[in-house]
């Protein structure tokens, strides 16, 4: 009984916020801002709990896992979660339906935790949709708009798209292994053609979450139809824990396959990075912009995955933990002028920098930390995915990967260009942001700054993996 | 001495510059903390010379060895030897002249500043690195700084030539990353430039990753064909920015050239000395003929710059230890120069609102005191005798007659040429814009320099004239570091 209350540790919590959600939904009676300060202090909370008393183990026969490693990725994830419930306040204050909005989230989070812990296929099948149908319904949060509700049904079509190739994959491994475990997996895999066409199958299901060239089609519509909250969270929280539980399904279950899915990650890479690239080059809409520019970094994730190593694990948590910061520091200032002028392009942010340079330097920050310059995080992030990626010794891989920072800093530059070097008649107005997106915008840029500054934090991941 | 010192003081300067108040309180501190810097600089070389003379000849003095990232194994390396001594001088030099020239920048002042010293930060550090990744790191913190102070501060089409910059520079920087990690993995896990260059590299990894650093390094020190950012970025940048730009950043890629390609992979470099020294001398006369078809003075100065550091990367191509010394020699020569000659033109532009050659005329007559700087510069620059550029050309070319085969000739002999043409073009420069009449009436009420102004090519001006006169010194320093690269090269 005790293990199985240190070990769940962080679900149990989140069950616990949910729960106490739903009676204060029922309930009734208090006000949209002291409500969300609570839970504001519930998810910090969830946060900081979740640094203590971490082991390792498993639970229910196998089903459930946990690591050290686990819970500093859970942690990640509830900061980014954290983080996201500061950003939008200023949208959620009016909305009547407040308490629905975190359920959900936290609904999707706790299938998360359960997805990254799971020890086999059933488990990680049940908490994957777990963690995309309450997201779908956040997509649809806007109900009054017709694109919102385009984004969710989009993105409920194609996840259940991909659930269904997910679930043809796992029954043909069980068919080719004759077990679901994850720890029985490995010593049944010989590569025969069937266990082949599985792995590919399941893999196409991984890369339908993570957008990864060619099945990325449904990003950029959701993520444009969507409000800029629930599009932070399926950028960063979502794709990140698809990205975590991808890892180490690899590196731990189709080890001996990794001749294999080493070709197939090159490839994949290369696509990834070049075609997010370019669209992103003729992106007119923020939102649309950081789709695309966020397909392109999990293609540089991919470049660090393909290392297969202790390595490309660390670096890949290591660029994740940067990523949250830098891209919802991104979609922070987007989602803070949308909200107050209802302004979305990249031309409505010309000559931002004279009106708001707070909001214009957040911006900056997070771009260079995405493109990859120092002194940002992203650069550390960047350069050891690509040292991980260059371990098999390919100078061409590293080189594409190299050429395709140099082309994302073009588009990147474009909206640095817009804000502080373009002249515009009628800018955007001087906005007063609230006290706790001030305080989540500053979060993300000391994140952004330090993480890659304070060399022990890469340190530390890699003594957990 | 400390040398984290070096990066210090620029660090707590740019952090000071961003809480002040107003403009007074930024251009003081900034002021301040170069002036602190160049005292630094002078310790440096007083300290570096005094081990010297007690004898000690460890290849690098004041080394600093932290534990950075442990996996990767990435350390925070610092050491110094001539060169860095040097190029750490010549940094100071560069950038008190350039805030005293920006004293009367208007529009956001507290951030120009800030970028300003973020750039030399940046310089600083990577002179100093003993690791290839804080060299890098260091080596790209100054992109951007440069591009937004092009692109904000600019002048002309100044966002266009501020993305040229910032792309080529960071495609260069793409190449340099892919060599560093070559190295990396094929000579066993790290970064380190003293390990590294103890270690023998297979000749065929060689082959592959010199041209990739060489060529990476290369952008950021105009090597031909790459050179293209350099008269679009010089001639939009600000004032500062140009004299930061010719007088530092290029001088980046020239020592990375040198410290990391050639001393590094010493076959790969005998491999393609050729080849870079017949792209230097392109660079040398396609440079010098096509500022003689400038009009502006910055593209003529930004042209001309092309012209000189090709000096710079003959100097390494020809691989002999008096060529390499010269070419180093022209590196702090040129950096000197080139931020006095843009300072110059800075100050003329300020008052004349042009830099048309054809539109001024007579200006030795308002303005005696800009014009006889600019008369030092432009005699620098044709290498007369007395001056810097004189001292460094000629150093370049004895050590390339020392290359005594046909081919190695025939190339010390085209770019010597050049400096008939360089003459050509810097005496018809000043002659246009200084002598003659008055060409417009208004001009006559223009004022000669201010205080700041004054100062600032004062201090360039000495430094030129120190290295001119008296270059034993700047000899001293750089020949036996030199001399220990040569070493590497011969195999020894």
């Amino acid at each position: 009984m005790n293990e199985f209350l240190t070990l769940m540790k962080s679900e149990l919590v989140v069950t616990a916020i949910i729960f106490l959600l739903l009676f204060i939904k029922i309930g009734r009676g208090i006000k949209n801002e002291s409500l969300l300060s609570l839970i504001q202090v519930l998810l910090l909370v969830n946060l900081i709990s979740g640094f203590f008393f971490n082991k390792e183990g498993s639970l229910f026969g196998d089903m459930f896992h946990t690591s050290t490693l686990i819970a500093f990725q859970k942690n990640i994830l509830s900061l980014g979660v954290f983080l996201i419930s500061l950003l939008c306040a200023d949208w959620l204050k009016r909305s009547q339906h407040l308490p629905e909005f975190f359920l959900l989230m936290l609904s999707a989070l706790l299938g998360m935790f359960f997805m990254i812990s799971s020890g086999n296929l059933l488990i990680f099948y049940l908490s994957l949709e777990l963690a995309t149908i309450p997201v779908a319904a956040m997509a649809n949060f806007d109900l009054e708009k017709k694109r919102s509700s385009e984004g969710a049904m989009k993105m409920i079509l194609s996840s259940a798209f991909s659930s269904g190739i997910l679930l043809f994959g796992i029954s043909l491994l069980y068919g080719a292994t004759g077990t679901i475990s994850f720890a029985e997996i490995p010593q049944q895999l010989d590569s025969s053609p069937l266990q082949i066409l599985a792995f590919v199958l399941l893999f196409t299901a991984f890369a339908f979450k993570l957008s990864i060239v060619p099945f990325h089609l449904w990003t950029a519509d959701v993520y444009e139809g969507s409000p800029i909250a629930v599009t932070a969270f399926l950028s960063v929280i979502s794709k990140g824990s698809v990205a975590f539980i991808f890892i180490s399904t690899l590196y731990k279950v189709f080890q001996p396959m990794h001749d294999v899915w080493y070709t197939l990650l090159v490839v994949l890479a290369i696509a990834t990075m070049v075609i997010g690239n370019l669209f992103a080059l003729r992106q007119q809409n923020i939102k649309r912009f950081l789709a695309f520019s966020s397909i392109a970094q999990v293609g540089f994730i991919l470049v660090g995955i393909s290392s297969g190593d202790t390595m490309g694990l660390t670096a890949v948590v290591y660029f994740i933990l940067i990523y949250v910061f830098s891209n919802l520091a991104a979609f922070g200032v987007a989602s803070v002028i949308s909200e107050h002028s209802g302004k979305e392009t990249i031309d409505d942010y010309k000559g931002l920098y004279k009106t708001n340079p707070f909001l214009s330097w957040i911006l900056a920050l997070a771009l260079f930390s995405l493109a990859g310059i120092p002194p940002t995080a992203g650069f550390f992030g960047k350069l050891f995915l690509l040292t991980a990626g260059g371990s098999k010794g390919s100078y061409w891989f590293i080189t594409v990967a190299a050429l395709n920072m140099v082309i994302s800093l073009y588009y990147y530059l474009r909206v640095v260009r817009a804000v502080f070097m373009d002249k515009n008649e009628n800018p955007v107005e001087s906005i007063k942001t609230g006290t706790s997106v001030k305080l989540a915008l500053i979060i993300c840029g000391a994140g952004i700054v330090l993480t890659g500054l304070l060399s022990w934090i890469f340190d530390y991941i890699q003594s957990l993996s | 001495m400390n040398l984290l010192l070096l990066i210090g003081t620029p660090l707590l300067t740019a952090i000071a510059v961003l809480l002040s108040r107003n403009k007074q309180q930024v251009k003081w501190i900034s002021l301040a903390g170069s002036v602190v810097q160049l005292g630094l600089a002078f310790v440096l070389l007083f300290a570096f010379r005094q081990e010297r003379a007690e004898n000690n000849m460890a290849q690098m003095l004041f080394e600093q060895n932290y534990k950075l990232f442990s996996t990767p194994n990435i350390n925070f390396h610092f050491g110094v030897d001539g060169i860095s001594v040097a190029m750490i001088l010549l940094t100071s030099f560069v950038l008190i002249a350039g805030v005293l020239v920006s004293w009367n920048i208007e529009k956001m002042t507290k951030e120009f500043y800030f970028l300003l010293i973020l750039l030399a930060l940046g310089a600083y550090g990577f002179f100093i690195s003993l690791d290839l990744f804080i060299l890098f790191f260091f080596l790209e913190i100054s992109v951007i700084p440069k591009y937004l102070l092009i692109g904000i501060w600019g002048s002309g089409k100044k966002e266009y030539s501020a993305n040229k910059l910032a792309l080529m520079l960071m495609g260069g920087s793409a190449l340099i990353l892919v060599g560093i990690l070559g190295l990396y993995f094929t000579a066993g896990k790290s970064f380190d430039i003293m390990t590294l260059s103890k270690t023998s590299i297979p000749g065929d990894a060689q082959h592959i990753i010199f041209p990739l650093l060489f060529t990476g390094f290369g952008v950021f020190t105009a090597l031909f064909p790459l050179h293209t950012w350099v008269p679009d970025g010089h001639s939009s940048a600000p004032t500062a920015g140009s004299m930061f730009l010719a007088g530092i950043s290029m001088k980046l890629g020239g020592y990375g050239c040198l410290r990391v390609a050639t001393y590094l992979l010493p076959e790969g470099a005998k491999q393609y000395a050729d080849l870079i020294i017949i792209l230097s001398a392109i660079a040398i006369l396609y440079g010098a003929f096509a500022t003689m078809m400038q009009k502006d003075l910055k593209y003529i100065n930004a042209y001309s710059s092309v012209s000189h550091v090709g000096f710079s990367l003959l100097g390494i191509g020809m691989l002999t230890q008096t060529a390499i010394t010269g070419a180093l020699m022209q590196m702090v020569s040129h950096g000197l120069m080139t931020a006095l000659f843009f300072a110059v033109i800075g100050m003329i532009y300020d008052r004349t609102h042009t830099r048309m050659v054809n539109e001024m005329g007579g200006l030795m007559k308002v303005m005696p005191f800009i014009t006889t700087v600019f008369f030092i510069v432009g005699l620098c620059s044709l290498g007369l005798p007395g001056l810097s550029g004189f001292v460094a050309e000629m150093t370049v070319f004895m050590g390339s007659w020392q290359q005594d085969d046909t081919f190695h000739r025939i190339a010390t002999i085209a770019a010597a040429m050049s400096i008939v043409v360089t003459a050509v073009y810097i005496l018809r420069a000043i002659g246009n814009t200084a002598m003659g009449p008055i060409k417009n009436e208004s001009y006559l009420q223009l004022k000669d320099a201010n205080w700041n102004e004054k100062l600032a090519a004062i201090l360039l001006v000495a430094g030129i004239l120190a290295i001119g006169i008296a270059p034993g010194w700047l000899n001293d320093l750089l020949r036996p570091a030199a001399e220990e690269i040569m070493n590497k090269i011969a195999g020894k």
